[in-house]
């Protein structure tokens, strides 16, 4: 009973979000424009909370991460195209998925495997040069249309899919996080030589972690090309991956719950700087620079919301709870 | 227990706030593109920081122009015309997001670019859905509004497209320049060069030319002088040169310095004073290329579009300045023709848009939303401009 309880109040969050947003959009109040903000935030939860098991749990400096964004978002929108006619879109939308999350993955490993033998800046350098090679093949392959990309993928993506697909991810993360696998994690961050003295194989906890987050950043490409319907080569660059690393960055290492309200925050800050043109980067630039100097672990440090007053508050409640 | 449903609540009530937060900025559009109020909105969305914001700022600065000239005249159907003007930062999902926002939000009839191709077709899907018109003025890849089977039915564009400049530099290059046979060195990176290449070897091979030889660079190359020495061996007439200006400036520079004398074509991508300072005076002669229209061009309608945007900025206009201002007036024009002040109206006043008169050409809309118009070949002399053809 207690675990029920727990676990329903974990998931408290999740259904509370879905139902606000489905409502909001039933009343007409989450029109297109807001709807495609909430996607954009949805696939940055997904991407840099894959890049945060990377680089926050794991300790493994990543700047790659829009390289397997773009396997994925290739693989998807790929299927989506030539198969959608055959097996329907929505079919063809999820094999799309699956099958790019499972390249994106693949890719990691095999990049994994070498590199995650380099620590620090090396490991950095290797990983975006991956990234280029990647963005490369792309803009060179005759089936992804080379500069100008893949248009007129089948938009499936509904609030549904973005919904599911986020809770998917961070549900997963959650818990592999707190698995042993993930404490094997932590403690190659924590100390890569004490973790090897305790018996801790380092490099496969490593690529493990790489992997994992590859997979999930394969999704939010699928998702990505789904939502937004065209995909070109030099949307997955260098930048795309410093954006990810932004938010974890600003969110704090090791925190999902802090990737996840970076996530909101930077597109609320995007979104009303879009206005006013001219100053917009010198003022978002300027808003990360003022976070960092104030709170310079990000927002969350490498705590969780539940570590926090209102998770302080949940804990008591539920001693009372115990005590009644 | 008690606690617990109030810890519950405040759990929810931030869960809430949050959702309301990036919710906040909602508000009922108009939907549909319908007017309302006094003013016809017209929406922007252009690349005005990023990779290509220099395309997107010289097209604002056309279209404002235009419609300032529009509004000073009266506005159109009685009614001034406002600008709502966003930037993408050159990039495809931002486009889209945009595009939403314009029309779902802010309640535009029509919208205005992007600039690039790219960038402009990710607003496409917006638009047929919202049933509002995206009018582009310089996105000139082939399958931006018919791919060949299928009519994006609200998008348009106003300037030719990237094989048509192909085509007409092979015809000009045989007919004018009598040439019979051509090299072409062309940008392995982007697929405006690799576009306008191909059309040009066909329609050259037409007119019983032939391609002695084929070379290739890569966007951001300076040295050119191992492909430029392969070529000099060979023997040709004319040298065909789709690149852009930052490119094909240095190659110029080398090619004459080896003494490769021959004729350099190119397409609008040469249009830049960048150019020039690339090049140098003494090694910009016998270069041609395609363009939307030219600055020497005798047309009164052209004399006074580049005498008022002088006055206006003090400068020039470019290719896209012209192109924006054609897009303007283009779009008011539509406008007041409608038939009634909704998206769809304005779509068939556009499609069946007849001799309108712009500073880079007159044209008709065909059935694929492409304007049938002529191209203009520039011939330089010591880096400026002395001769200009229109051909089509």
């Amino acid at each position: 009973m207690a675990t029920f309880k727990r676990v329903g109040l974990r998931a408290l969050p999740f259904v509370a979000s879905y139902l606000i947003v489905l409502g909001l959009m039933n009343a007409g109040v989450i029109n297109d424009y807001v709807f495609s903000i909430i996607v954009t935030i949805c696939v940055n939860i997904i991407l840099a909370s894959s890049l945060n098991l990377v680089t926050g749990f794991t300790g493994q400096f990543s700047l790659g991460h829009a390289g397997f964004m773009a396997v994925g978002a290739y693989t998807c929108a790929l299927i989506c195209i030539n198969l959608g006619p055959v097996v329907g879109e929505v079919p063809a939308f999820l094999i799309g998925m699956f099958a790019g999350a499972l390249a994106a993955a693949v890719i990691g490993t095999l990049v994994g495997l070498p590199t995650l033998r380099l620590r620090g800046d090396y490991l950095a350098i290797a990983t975006l040069g991956m990234a280029e090679i990647i963005r490369v093949v792309m803009l060179n392959l005759h089936i992804t249309n080379g500069a100008a990309g893949l248009s007129g993928i089948p938009q499936v993506v509904d609030w549904n899919w973005v919904f599911l697909f986020t809770a998917l991810t961070l549900v997963v993360l959650w818990n592999y996080i707190r698995s042993s696998q993930g404490r094997r994690a932590i403690a190659v961050r924590e100390d890569e030589i004490a973790a090897e003295a305790i018996g801790v194989n380092t490099t496969a906890a490593k690529v493990q972690a790489f992997t994992i987050g590859a997979f999930f950043a394969g999704i939010g490409g699928g998702l990505y090309a789904s939502y937004f319907f065209l995909i070109k080569p030099d949307q997955f660059g260098f930048l795309k991956s410093i954006d990810i690393l932004v938010i974890v960055v600003l969110g704090g290492l090791g925190s999902l719950s802090g990737t996840v309200i970076a996530a909101i925050l930077l597109a609320i800050v995007s979104t009303v700087l879009a206005e006013f043109s001219d100053v917009r980067m010198i003022i978002y630039s300027l808003v990360l620079v003022l976070i960092m100097i104030f709170r310079p672990g990000g927002l969350m440090g490498s705590r969780e919301i539940s570590d926090t007053i209102l998770g302080r508050v949940f804990k008591r409640g539920k001693a009372t709870e115990g005590a009644l | 227990m008690n606690f617990s449903r109030r810890t519950l609540l405040g759990a929810s009530a931030a869960v809430a706030a949050v959702a309301a937060t990036s919710a906040c900025s909602a508000t009922p559009g108009g939907g549909g593109g319908q007017a309302v109020g006094d003013t016809i909105k017209l929406g922007l969305n252009y690349e005005l920081s990023g990779a290509v914001a220099t395309y997107g700022q010289a097209s604002v600065d056309g279209i404002t122009m235009a419609i300032d000239e529009v509004n000073a005249a009266g506005g159109v159907a009685d009614k001034q015309i406002e600008l709502i003007k966003y930037d993408n930062k050159s990039d495809a999902a931002e486009a889209t997001t945009l595009a939403n926002k314009l029309m779902t939000q802010d309640g535009v009839l029509a919208c205005m670019g992007p600039a690039t191709s790219g960038n402009f077709k990710a607003t496409i899907p917006v638009a047929n859905k919202n049933q509002v018109p995206v009018v582009s003025g310089s996105a000139t890849a082939d399958d931006v509004t018919w791919n060949g089977t299928e009519l994006q039915e609200y998008a348009f564009r106003i300037c030719f497209n990237d094989s048509f400049q192909g085509t007409i530099m092979a015809k000009f290059a045989a007919e004018n320049l009598g040439a019979k046979t051509a090299v072409i060195i062309k940008d392995n990176s982007n697929d405006y060069s690799k576009g306008l290449a191909a059309a040009f070897t066909e329609e050259f091979g037409n007119l019983g030319g032939s391609i002695a030889g084929e070379e290739a660079f890569v966007a951001g190359d300076t040295d050119f002088n191992t492909i430029l020495t392969r070529i000099k061996g060979q023997s040709f007439d004319v040298v065909y040169l789709p690149g852009y200006y930052s490119e094909a400036g240095l190659i110029i520079k080398q090619a004459r310095e080896l003494g490769i004398t021959a004729p350099i074509l190119g397409g609008d991508g040469f249009d830049s004073p960048k150019l020039l300072e690339l090049g140098g005076a003494a090694a910009l002669n016998d270069i041609y290329f395609t363009n939307h229209y030219s600055s020497i061009d005798q047309d009164p309608k052209v004399i006074e579009f580049i005498a008022a945007f002088k006055e206006k900025h003090g400068e020039e206009p470019s290719a896209f300045n012209a192109l924006g201002y054609d897009l303007g007036h283009f779009v008011a024009d539509a406008v007041g023709r409608a038939s009634e002040l909704t998206g769809s109206a304005i779509q068939q006043a556009m499609a069946s848009t007849k001799g309108f008169v712009g500073v880079t050409g007159t044209f008709d809309m065909d059935e694929h939303h492409n304007p049938v118009k002529t191209i203009v070949v520039i011939g330089l002399k010591d880096g400026v401009q002395d001769t200009s053809e229109k051909i089509g």
